[in-house]
């Protein structure tokens, strides 16, 4: 409902009661509070846990009278580790938008384009771990790529002893945070992109003589940054402050400073926890000068740009090597990651696997026979924590977007970076804080709905940006008609619109549970260690040498999700079998 | 209930002080209201204040009496004032006897009555044996027909058409706007048709305004 009318009619307690029973009354308010609520479920525990990790830093000696910050420094890989997490972060967040970019514009329209999309849901569906794990497996000393090329082209008989894992300039890490968010940019971007008149804009450069990457830098990329600014600093904050593909992937001495902190908070030293606040502290900082850094060089290129405008320049003769420069990048990170997941899956199958064997001598079910009981439960527990963490994220978004189109209660920009503020804030600055608030005010027994809690507030952002638009491109004229012929806001959201976007529906649910999946800190910190997911037993094992299990608990990660997606594929297919309306891009 | 039609009092839709459209008139019972003008006129603009559902930033003001009943403040859906797109707006999920049940008043709530009169809506309309059909599946004029006993059988006090012929083939459209008119006087339904087709305006034999309440 909506419109003056209808606001004369809510506005109007005498008419409201002729009309509104109190039941419809009191769900009516509820909705119309929906985005508040779940602002503030976003907000609270971000702004309270960062009080709570910030202030222990600045208010607590660390037991032998020095301030946190005092022993912070005088902890000798604090330069190194800070650097770490700069340097990793910026660069890989670099390459990714740079990639990002040139795939798009080198190849939107074409066909190599076509197979990108394609190959997007199964390669976001990956969680980070399971994909640090997979490339763990394929460029270690012992991986997959050194025994394919062995002994014959390197003549090793045995594992070089080459830091190619782990490597002190944190290259690996790099790799893999790339690897894991061209993806998730090309996701964003592809979501954008729609909104930019793309085809017109780079016909029109075409027709004046423009090269198809320059002409896209030109007149395209102006229009579609603004809408990709918020997931790149998103980007930029995972990448400079995240643990677990760091602990897998990146050095260890020192460690990134997330890393570090981490090892801090989980210390049974209960000194520690102010030496970690105060990293804290410093991480918040760091993350907080690159993102004005990064700020501050989207404006210097914007410059350089509409420089770069003004001198006729065609550049027509970059486009070829740029094009094959895109699908070589584009091939060898989808094909890092899908070489990696085989690797997962054949070790946790292989038998005796000595090195240079390039495949398994035996192959067999044993590691998984012996891991079943374990597994099992853990992927019980992983799964729980997704179905209450998703479901409660959907329930909020869809009276959010509900609320949206009956009370015109529309997100701003403010009411984006607030979506977006758990993505921007890094993780180990405001969980530390959540911890000492969850495992004071929530009983042990409750630590599943504690953690589960916690998850939403970052499965619901990802729940609404994938949401938000199939809900806001439902045409509202059906709600209309559906009102016309008698039926109240609630029946056309429970019979028409909410069927109507099954298929979107099911893909929310199915990123919201891959989020969940994927989260480890606010498990580990917030579950105070008593939960054990597949993400967090993935990333404990990571340490172990046991490749056979890790496979095993790798694939698992990575299988929940892979089937949360194919459901949200099938099942819309399934049950519209007979309803050719219902099937994308259909027009009557 | 007193069968006076349709009175629109001084209604007026403005848009930050600007009026869009303005009426003061009444449809009597099985009258056609012809509202024409070019596109963007708010012909239709002027449809969404009756129903109640006018686009944010518009104001409406003045009086919707239908039938005796001031409907002014009331919700869409306890106007009772059916309504039809230059689209069908079938819904895309349900079956053709869906899309008719979703119509129908909750008074008939046995269930094979309920679908004897969805059958017997078919059958009078040519459509017999399309209840289980797919929408998807219908030609223009199969569509645009359910969509109207669709409006119909939700037992409206009032039509309102939304240019519902303009993207049926020329062939078709005669048929279907036989179809409608002739329905809605049957039912001695006040009717308000918008469109900028002057075939559809000669057809409808009312009186033909403008968006401004002028005559034409």
């Amino acid at each position: 409902m909506s419109g003056p009318a209808a606001t004369a009619w809510h506005n109007d307690p005498a008419r409201r009661r002729k009309v509104i029973t109190p039941a419809r009354l009191a769900s009516i308010s509820l909705l119309r509070q929906a985005p508040r609520l779940t602002i503030a479920l976003l907000t609270v525990p971000v702004l309270a846990g960062l009080a709570g990790t910030v202030m222990p830093a600045f208010g607590v000696n660390t037991g032998d009278g020095r301030t946190a910050f005092q022993a912070l420094a005088d902890w000798p890989g604090l330069s190194r580790a800070v650097q770490l997490s700069v340097t990793t972060g910026a660069i890989s967040t670099l390459l990714s938008v740079a990639i990002t970019l040139l795939i798009v514009a080198a190849l939107v329209g074409s066909r190599s384009f076509g197979v990108i999309q394609h190959l997007l849901s199964p390669l976001l569906a990956v969680p980070h771990a399971a994909a640090a794990l997979g490339l763990a497996f394929l460029v270690a000393p012992s991986g997959w790529i050194a025994r394919m090329l062995s002994p014959w082209a390197t003549g090793w008989h045995s594992p070089p002893d080459l830091l190619i894992l782990n490597d002190p300039g944190g290259w690996a890490l790099i790799l893999g945070l790339v690897a894991k968010e061209v993806p998730f940019l090309l996701l964003m971007t592809l979501a954008a992109l729609p909104q930019t008149d793309v085809a017109r804009r780079m016909l029109v450069t075409a027709s004046l003589g423009y090269g198809r990457v320059w002409g896209f830098a030109l007149t395209v990329l102006p229009a579609l940054y603004p809408q990709l600014r918020l997931p790149i600093y998103a980007v930029l904050t995972y990448a400079m402050t995240c643990v677990d593909m760091a602990v897998i992937l990146g050095p260890s001495l020192p460690p990134p400073l997330a890393v570090q902190i981490t090892h801090w908070m989980m210390d049974p030293a209960l000194t520690l926890r102010s030496t970690a606040a105060a990293g804290a502290v410093v991480q918040l900082l760091a993350v907080a000068i690159a993102l004005m850094a990064w700020h501050g060089a989207e404006r210097l290129g914007k410059a350089a740009l509409i420089s770069g405008a003004q001198q006729g320049w065609r550049l027509i003769r970059a486009d070829a090597p740029l094009r094959g420069l895109a699908i070589g990048l584009g091939s060898v990170l989808a094909g890092l990651l899908f070489a990696g997941l085989a690797g997962l899956a054949l070790w946790s199958l292989a038998g005796l696997w000595p090195f240079p064997d390039a495949f398994p001598q035996t192959i067999g079910l044993k590691t998984w026979m012996q891991s079943a009981p374990d597994l099992t439960s853990t992927a019980a527990t992983t799964l729980g924590l997704a179905t209450l963490s998703t479901g409660l994220s959907l329930i909020l978004v869809l009276a959010c977007l509900e609320a949206e189109h009956q009370f015109e209660l529309h997100p701003g920009t403010r009411g984006m970076w607030l979506l977006y503020l758990p993505l921007l804030v890094p993780q180990i600055t405001f969980l530390p804080g959540l911890q000492a608030l969850a495992l004071g005010l929530c009983p042990a027994d409750y630590a599943g709905i504690a953690v589960a809690t916690a998850h939403v507030v970052f499965v619901l952002p990802y729940v609404f940006l994938s949401l938000g638009p199939a809900y806001r491109a439902w045409d509202t004229r059906q709600a209309t008609i559906g009102a016309a012929l008698g039926a109240s806001p609630a029946r056309v959201f429970w019979r028409l619109r909410l069927p109507m976007l099954m298929p979107a529906l099911l893909t929310a649910a199915a990123v919201g549970i891959s989020v969940s999946v994927a989260q480890y800190l606010p498990t580990l910190l917030i579950g105070g260690g008593r939960l054990e997911t597949l993400t967090t037993q993935a990333v404990a094992l990571s340490s172990g040498g046991n490749r056979r299990v890790i496979g095993a608990y790798g694939l698992m990660q990575m299988l929940l999700p892979a089937a949360g997606f194919t459901l949200a594929l099938g099942l819309p297919r399934l049950i519209y079998a007979n309803r050719r309306g219902m099937r994308p891009g259909f027009v009557a | 209930m007193t069968q006076t039609g349709l009175d629109l009092r001084n209604l007026r839709v403005t848009h930050r002080g600007i009026q869009i459209a303005a009426l003061n008139t009444t449809v009597a019972p099985g009258q056609v209201l012809v509202v024409m003008g070019p596109s963007g006129s708010g012909k239709s603009t002027l449809l969404t204040a009756i129903i109640g559902s006018p686009p944010p930033a518009f104001v409406v003001t003045g009086q919707i009496i239908l039938n005796g009943r001031d409907v002014t403040d009331l919700p869409t859906a306890q106007r009772r004032i059916g309504i039809l797109f230059q689209d069908d707006v079938l819904f895309a999920h349900l079956s053709v006897g869906q899309n008719l049940g979703f119509g129908l008043t909750a008074t008939s709530d046995n269930r094979a009555r309920r679908r004897a009169v969805i059958d017997q809506a078919l059958a009078d309309a040519d459509l017999a044996g399309f209840a289980n059909r797919d929408p998807a599946t219908l030609s223009g004029g199969q569509r645009a027909r359910v969509a109207l006993l669709r409006t119909l059988l939700a037992q409206p006090q009032a039509l309102l058409l939304d240019e519902p012929f303009s993207r049926l083939d020329l062939a078709l459209r005669d048929q279907i706007r036989q179809f409608v008119l002739n329905r809605a006087r049957a039912q001695g339904l006040p009717v308000i048709l918008v469109t900028h087709d002057p075939n559809d305006a000669a057809a409808a034999g009312g009186r033909i305004v403008g968006p401004d309440g002028s005559g034409l």
